[in-house]
């Protein structure tokens, strides 16, 4: 392969992850209205977190009636993930000036995996970028069309919005289940937030989970 | 009221997410290439996202129910055995507990 066939494959690869996963953007803007954020927090949540997975609890937790430290804690335990993923990147992204800020905002699990998969240090940095900004527009912009439709569409669970976000959770999770490890903690996670539901303040159950699940993995083996 | 609390969570998450995206680019990588750092990391994710499965599938409140959205959940399952992208999965599960609440079940 010539050299702009590779990067023409890198963009080709990075664009089209961006274009998946911004899509589902529209369900979370969708969501998060129902979830009884505003638009302009919503927009704001996707602009300033960015990072799918901990926007969904953040919804998830706060729209259940949670408190405020408890979304932001489940939130946060689900971003720690992209901070190990700037370790990865260090060498090849070597931030300077404006990127200093730039690159670790767009530091999320698409830009890292598209970027680890290249086989030369120009075409990782490639596919970080094509990734990175492809899947930030998208995403508010897809956040923004949700957010308005969710806004027009009146009762959520009449359209089984409520339904949407159970499944958005297993589709962000299953991938993850390849070994025994995950699937155990997952399992753990499960049983401790069934327990826990009935007898703790709503948003607590997931941080208990995830707690758990740490320990468990600390001790695996 | 609710509207200040929702400003401060958006924002405190959002400030604390950029930090832990930054602090991945400027800690010293030691501790966090631990061996049991890094199994904590990794599988961290699959405990939040297996509880929140459970919270939004199966409680109201501080309830455990089972309504139409356990059987959404089933049709996501179904739909993710068979390989189907994110947004058909999504939309999947939401049809299946609109058309089940339609019918007046759950």
């Amino acid at each position: 392969m010539t050299a702009d066939a590779a990067r023409s494959a890198v963009v080709r690869q990075g664009l089209s992850v961006a274009v998946a996963t911004g899509l589902y953007g529209v369900s979370f803007g969708a969501l998060s209205v129902t979830s009884g954020l505003s638009l302009w927090q919503t927009c704001v949540l996707s602009l300033l977190l960015f990072s799918g997975g901990s926007q969904f609890a953040l919804i998830g937790v706060l729209g259940g009636g949670g408190t405020v430290g408890a979304a932001v804690a489940a939130s946060s335990l689900l971003g720690v993930r992209n901070a190990l993923y700037g370790v990865q990147l260090v060498p090849v992204m070597r931030p300077r000036g404006w990127r200093r800020v730039a690159v670790p905002q767009l530091t999320i699990d698409e830009s890292t995996a598209v970027a680890v998969a290249q086989s030369t240090p120009e075409l990782r940095r490639l596919g970080f970028w094509v990734t990175g900004l492809g899947v930030y527009g998208f995403w508010n912009l897809a956040t923004l069309v949700g957010a308005l439709a969710g806004n027009a569409l009146g009762d959520p669970q009449r359209y089984g919005l409520d339904a949407a976000a159970a499944a958005s959770f297993i589709a962000l999770l299953w991938p993850r289940l390849r070994s025994r490890e995950p699937v155990a903690i997952a399992v753990v996670g499960a049983l401790v937030t069934t327990a826990l539901v009935p007898v703790l303040p709503q948003g607590l159950p997931v941080v208990a989970a995830a707690l758990v699940g740490s320990v468990v993995a600390w001790c695996w083996k | 009221m609710l509207e200040v609390n929702f400003w401060i969570a958006v924002l405190a998450a959002g400030v604390v997410s950029f930090l832990l995206k930054f602090a991945g680019y400027v800690v010293p990588a030691g501790p966090l290439e631990e061996p049991r750092v890094r199994r904590v990391t990794a599988v961290l994710p699959a405990a939040l996202l297996a509880s929140l499965v459970v919270l939004q599938t199966f409680s109201t409140g501080r309830d455990l129910v089972l309504d139409a959205r356990a059987a959404g959940l089933v049709v996501a399952v179904v739909a993710l055995v068979c390989r189907a992208p994110f947004i058909v999965v999504v939309v999947l599960a939401a049809a299946t507990a609109a058309g089940l609440r339609a019918l007046g079940w759950g």
